[in-house]
This record gives structure tokens, sequence and C-alpha cells, in this order.
């Protein structure tokens, strides 16, 4: 997520690292540089162009303070100009209210129905709220089944009532929240163009008759120039209190998080950044950023690792490796953990400095994964405690039980040892992260 | 004559023997036509002569219609090149050389085929694949009642597995467009690929349309499926797929030109479909995808209706856009 950003802005800023202070010739580059990383982000251009002038107006006016170098002061410029184009504050979605009604609007295919069932997954768990979900997509053939399906895997109650009158639908369904106890009542509605004044008319009609606490719009993240004119559209007929990036997890530049924000002032609530139905993470300016910065996401993941692995898991496995005893067996534990992560190279790409170390782009089989666990569950408990042991005619029977080849268990093998120095090293304090 | 006037006597030959396509056109491409030209239009009373404040705000135009990067810089190398050679100082004149080199970037190399390769004898199959939410089995949908109302034997094959409610959603389309229909939930969808059209040469299907799931580019393991499902065709059906359409949403920004690379790269890609096009006011996409990608567009959607979804043509889409300088 928006790595390529990152990897434009860092070579532009590396440009001006020896020089002695900002000038106007010496940040010409690189401020040429941004402006085309940002366009090809499918920033809008006007955004684009307001941005330049500040970071220019700000950089050549600025005092080079003894404590900065100009490169490390033009990454603060740059940095603080971003926070505020994505908006200051995170604020939070409003849960308050007993039921609290929210309604998702969009257009075709930005993924409204997906993004309802992980909402109403998050106010469950982050929460404790017991979610109605509401199908009122009369429009697209399936559309209830699809939510249905959803519902139905996440154990979430699911209200229908036919492809008859969406504002009915809406009205009976607050009804039978109140009725059964229900306190976040989340809409899911048809996809349309904000030019269709008819289908607009309905969101309205709903609008009027509901009174939802969150109208938010659902916004592919993939979406070029237009994007602003799709926003405004729906900002002017509904007064939406809120976005959601979707699709994030695509190889999207994202430009489309700057403009929003700095066009409309309405703020970016979560982002979509897998298909499994937990992959919704809360949107912080700051965070991301440090991340469009290369300056990592340490806190992200930190928010990830904690919503999926537990407190005492996690403690268990870190006093292994602090006192060197983890093996094969922690080993596959911590896989699993790993997997409850969702797609490992999201993670990666949010470490500090992933593009230098060359893990921004990974691309990582799932499958490969799979075998790693394979070769580990055709290990006894006893080798699984003691791999020192593993000499050929183990390791071919091994082989032979995983169906995997001999090599791949010795490659195995030696990533696990590497890996077990590498903890020793940073438990004994003797590596410096690489910040 | 002018390309103007050559334009517009194509289209107008044309809109004699096809009026419907040409007022499609004009009508998908309102949005566009009127944020893309009245801008270039207000540029052209703005200044009188080419200058270097005109190519700025010449560039910020066609970047804001989604053309793409890269397409704009070379484009503005080129104008600035011609302009400099022929030695063109009024802009009313030069905005007739914008239309021209916006059109040769599409008609450049030639790959520019709209022809769907039907088969003779047997099914003919078309794969299609795009990430998730372009529309692929509505663009199914509307291709299935295209040929269905040529009089072609049509079937679909639900290869989405994964979408909760795609299968159903397949399902009803090929009951009301009366096609033949092949799928099974929750399994491999290369096992339903192989069913399906086993299936279809029984019943001696003329055209198989199989959708598939939507997957985003950089998924390693989906991008591994589709290899799977192809090999599944070949084995099936000789010479298959006869037709992989990549689906795009027309108002993807330059993610657009990265989906076609990518799905160029792992599966022969043999043309485009161009989604949503009346509702985004920056269809400049499709410029971009055939100067960076060289992959013709062969149908647009210009609407929801059933017959909205037309042939690709150049022509009716230039005019469509600038008809109003015309």
């Amino acid at each position: 997520m928006f790595e390529y950003i990152g990897d434009r802005l860092t070579n532009a800023i590396k440009n001006i690292r020896g020089m002695g202070r900002i000038t106007e010739e010496n940040i010409g580059d690189a401020l040429r540089e941004i402006r085309m990383a940002l366009l090809e982000a499918d920033v809008n251009y006007v955004v684009v162009k307001e941005f330049i002038n500040a970071i220019k107006e700000k950089a050549i006016g600025a005092e080079v303070d003894k404590s900065l170098k100009p490169d490390e002061l033009f990454i603060k410029l740059v940095k603080d100009e971003l926070v505020s184009l994505l908006g200051g504050d995170y604020v939070p979605l409003e849960t308050s209210k007993n039921p609290t009604i929210l309604m998702l609007v969009g257009l075709q295919g930005s993924g409204k129905t997906t993004t309802a069932g992980k909402l109403a997954n998050f106010l469950r768990k982050k929460h404790a709220k017991n979610p109605l979900l509401v199908a009122c997509d009369i429009y697209r053939p399936a559309a209830i089944e699809q939510l249905e399906t959803i519902g139905k895997s996440l154990g979430i109650e699911v209200f229908t009532e036919g492809k008859e009158n969406p504002v009915k639908i809406v009205t009976d369904a607050l009804e039978y929240a109140k009725e059964n106890k229900k306190d976040y009542i989340l809409i899911d509605t048809a996809g349309r163009l904000q030019i269709d004044t008819e289908l607009m008319q309905e969101l309205k009609d709903i609008t009027n008759a509901v009174h939802p606490d969150e109208t938010i719009l659902v916004i592919d993240a993939m979406m070029g120039q237009d994007a602003i004119n799709v926003i405004q559209g729906f900002h002017d007929a509904l007064s939406l209190t809120g976005t959601i990036l979707t699709k994030l997890d695509g190889n999207t530049k994202g430009g489309v998080a700057l403009s929003v924000r700095h066009l409309t002032h309405i703020p970016i609530k979560f982002v979509g950044d897998s298909e499994k139905l937990d992959g919704l993470s809360e949107f912080y300016p700051e965070r991301m950023a440090n991340r469009i910065l290369d300056m990592g996401d340490i806190l992200s993941i930190a928010d990830k690792v904690e919503s999926v692995i537990s407190e005492s898991e996690a403690l268990d496995t870190a006093r292994k490796m602090k006192k060197g005893t983890f093996d094969l067996e922690d080993f596959l534990t911590t896989l699993k953990q790993i997997k409850k992560l969702g797609p490992l190279e999201n993670i990666l790409k949010m470490l500090p400095q992933a593009r230098k170390m060359g893990i921004n782009n990974i691309n990582i089989d799932p499958k490969d994964m799979a075998h790693i666990e394979a070769i580990i569950l055709s290990m006894t408990p006893y080798e699984r405690h003691n791999p020192d042991c593993l000499k050929a005619t183990r390791k071919q029977r091994i082989a032979k039980g995983s169906g995997r080849s001999v090599e791949e268990v010795n490659r195995l093998l030696k990533q696990f040892e590497e890996m077990k120095k590498m903890m020793k090293m940073v438990s004994s304090g003797n590596m410096k992260m690489p910040f | 004559m002018g390309l103007f006037d050559k334009l517009k006597n194509i289209v107008s030959k044309k809109k004699e023997e096809n009026k419907e396509t040409t007022e499609l056109y004009d009508k998908g491409l309102e949005k566009t036509r009127k944020e893309f030209v009245s801008k270039l239009s207000l540029l052209g009373i703005k200044y009188n002569k080419v200058s270097d404040a005109y190519f700025e705000e010449l560039e910020d135009v066609l970047l804001s219609a989604d053309i793409g990067v890269n397409t704009v810089f070379k484009f503005m190398d080129r104008l600035k090149e011609r302009v400099k050679k022929e030695k063109i100082e009024d802009t009313k004149y030069l905005m007739e050389v914008i239309v021209d080199e916006l059109f040769i970037i599409y008609v450049n190399n030639e790959n520019l085929s709209t022809k769907i390769n039907i088969q003779e004898n047997g099914p003919t199959v078309i794969l299609m694949v795009g990430v998730n939410g372009v529309g692929k089995t509505t663009t199914i949908a509307k291709l299935a009642y295209k040929y269905k109302s040529m009089g072609k034997k049509v079937m679909m094959i639900a290869g989405d597995t994964f979408r909760a409610g795609a299968f159903e959603q397949l399902k009803i389309w090929a009951e009301r467009t009366g096609s033949l229909f092949y799928g099974k939930e929750n399994i491999d969808p290369a096992g339903v690929v192989y069913d399906g059209l086993e299936m279809a040469k029984k019943e001696n299907a003329d055209i198989v349309f199989i959708d598939t799931a939507g997957r985003l580019q950089n998924k390693v393991n989906l991008m591994k499926e589709l290899e799977k499902i192809n090999k599944v065709i070949e084995k099936i059906i000789e010479g298959a797929p006869h037709e992989t359409l990549l689906v795009i949403d027309a108002s993807t920004g330059q993610n657009g030109i990265l989906q076609a690379k990518s799905f160029k790269e792992i599966t022969n890609i043999t043309g485009i479909v161009l989604t949503k096009l009346d509702g985004t006011a920056k269809g400049g996409i499709v410029l971009a995808i055939k100067e960076e990608v060289d992959l013709p567009v062969k149908f647009v959607g210009l609407g929801e209706k059933m017959e909205d979804l037309q042939t690709f043509d150049i022509e009716e889409y230039i005019y469509g856009l600038f008809k109003d300088m015309v």
C-alpha cells in the first residue's frame, strides 16, 4: 500500500542529502520527482499542485536548524504536509447510539457488501456490538444472497425483505432491531452512479426515513482522477460522514486517499486490506504518512498482532526466544499465528525501510507456508524439539511424509537456524533495529 | 481536408448505417466530453498563442482525464516537437493537431482488431478475467445477450467459486438471457471449468463464457489458479480459450495499466473490455492502455442496459469526445 509513493519520495530526497542548504535549485529535481510520483499514484492533479507549492514555499523559507540536515528538514516538511493532507487526527466511528445506524453507499463494484460484513465483524469484535446487517440492494442479481452468505459465515444476522421497497426494508429493519436488541444497524445499499438522480433520490429517502448516524462512502482505492467527482457527488446529495477505501491490498498506489481528505475534508475511517472478513483496518493519517515516507508502520503491525494473537501466547514465544529454547514446535505455533495476520507480504511492507531491504515487493505464495507446515508436521515431537538429531535417513523420511524434497527440508532447517541466531542477537541487544 | 472533417465524414456515413451506435457513444461519453473538451476549449479561449503556460495547463487537462502520466509526458514531447517543426502559433489550429496526435496514440502499432475469434466448428471459449468489482459477470450477461440475439447457442460457466453470491448472480443472468449454465459452489474452479466444458461439448454450445473470480493482480496464488484453469481448458478443447478478455473499470486510474501488464504476463490476454465508461468523466484510460500495453479494447460499456455493451470503435470514440469542437 502506497509503497510506490514512498519509493519515489525516498529517491527524490536522497538527491539533496549532501547539500549545504535548501535552495530553489537544489530541490527542483526532488519536487519534480514528487509531482510525477503523486500523479502516477492517481492523486488528483489539483491536490498535487497545491502540495508541491506548499512544500516549495515552506522548504525555501525554512530556517535550517542546527540539529537537522537539509534533507532531514525536507523530509520533515514533506511528512508534515502529508499528514495534514491526509487529515490530521483520526475520527472514530460513531458507536454511542442505541441502535446506531450506518449506511454504506458507493459505485457499483466498490466493495460495499464485503465491507458491510467486515464492519459488522469489526464492531462485534472491537466494540462488543450486536450488529444487524440489512440487505437493501434490490437491483443486482444475487446481491442479497451474497450478504446472507457473508452473514452466515460470520454468524451475524441479516435482515432481508424481498426486492420491493428499500425505504420500507430499512424502517422494518429498524423496528426489528429494536425488538431484538440489535444495537448497530448496517445498511448495504445498491451500487449507483452519483449522477443517477433517480437512484440517488432513493438514498435520500432512506436517509429521511431513518436518519443514519453514519453515511459512509465505500470507494475503490484504484480509482483515477474521477474519484473526486464521485466523492463530491455523493457528499452533496447525502452529507457523508466518512469514507472507506477498499482493495488497498492490490498494488494500487492509492493516491485517492490523499485527494479525498484534502478536497472534501471527509475523514477516511477504514481501509480494506485483504479479501478475508477481518481485512479491515482503522485509518491513521500519521501512520500512513510514515508508510509513504518509508518510515515503517510498526504501530499498525502491533495493532494487527494484538487483534489476532493473545498476550500470553506472545509472551510465551518471546520468553523462549530469549532463552534460546525456541524449537521447531514453537516455530510451527508462530507460523500459525502469522497466518492469522493475513497475507504476510502486507505485514512485511509495513516494516521500517522495507524497500531498502528489498522486501516491500515480495510475493509470498501461501502454498510455501503450507509446505513448511507439512514438513514440520511430518517430524516426530522429539525431532521438533531437537532439530540437531535430523540426519540423512530422518530427513528422507520427513521428505517422503510431507511430499516435499530433501532439499526443501534442508532449506527449512537452515532458515530455522539462522532465525534462531538472529533472535539471540536481538535479545542480547547486539543488534540494532534498522531505523 | 482537416482531421475533424474527415472524422465527421466517417462518422456521419456510419450514422446512416447505424444510428443507434453513434447515439450510444454520444451519450456514454457525455460526462467525459463535458469535462475534458470544455477544459480544452477554455484553454483555447484563454490563450491565443502557444506558450509555456499554455502547455502547462494542457498537460493538466490531459492528466486529469486519466490518460496516464507516461502517455501524457510522451504526448507533450511529441506535440512540442511538432509545434516547433511546423511553427504552430495559433492555439485553435493546435487543437486539431492535439486530436490528431491522440488518435495516433490509439491507431499506432496496428493491434486494433475488435474481432472475436469465433470458431466455425465446436464451441468458442471466451475466458473473462479481471480484478474485483469491475463487472465481469454483468459483462458476460451482456455479451451472452448479444450473441443470443445473433442466433448463437450460448453457455455460461461459473468459475467464480470464491465470492459469495457469484454463482447465483451468473445463474440468474443465464436464466434471463436463455443461456445454458453450469456451476457448482465451494469447489476448485478448475474442476467446475472441466465439467462445464464437457457439458458444452455435449450440448453443442456455440459460445461458452467462463466467469472467474476477481483477483488482484499481485496475488500470486490466485494468478496461479488462473494458469491452472487455462491448462484445463486447453486439455478439453484444443486451441481454447479462443479469447481471454480482461475486464477493466473505466474509472480506474494508473492501476489499470498495471492490471493490463500483469494479466498479460501470465495469460494470453486477447483484448480488453472497458466497463462503466458512461459513469466516468475520465475515459482517457483507453489511450493509456493502448500506448503502454498495446492491447486493443474490444468492447466498451456505455450504459446499464443489455444493449449498451458495444464493440469498440475508435472513430466513434474520438468523435464522441470531440464532437462539440468539430
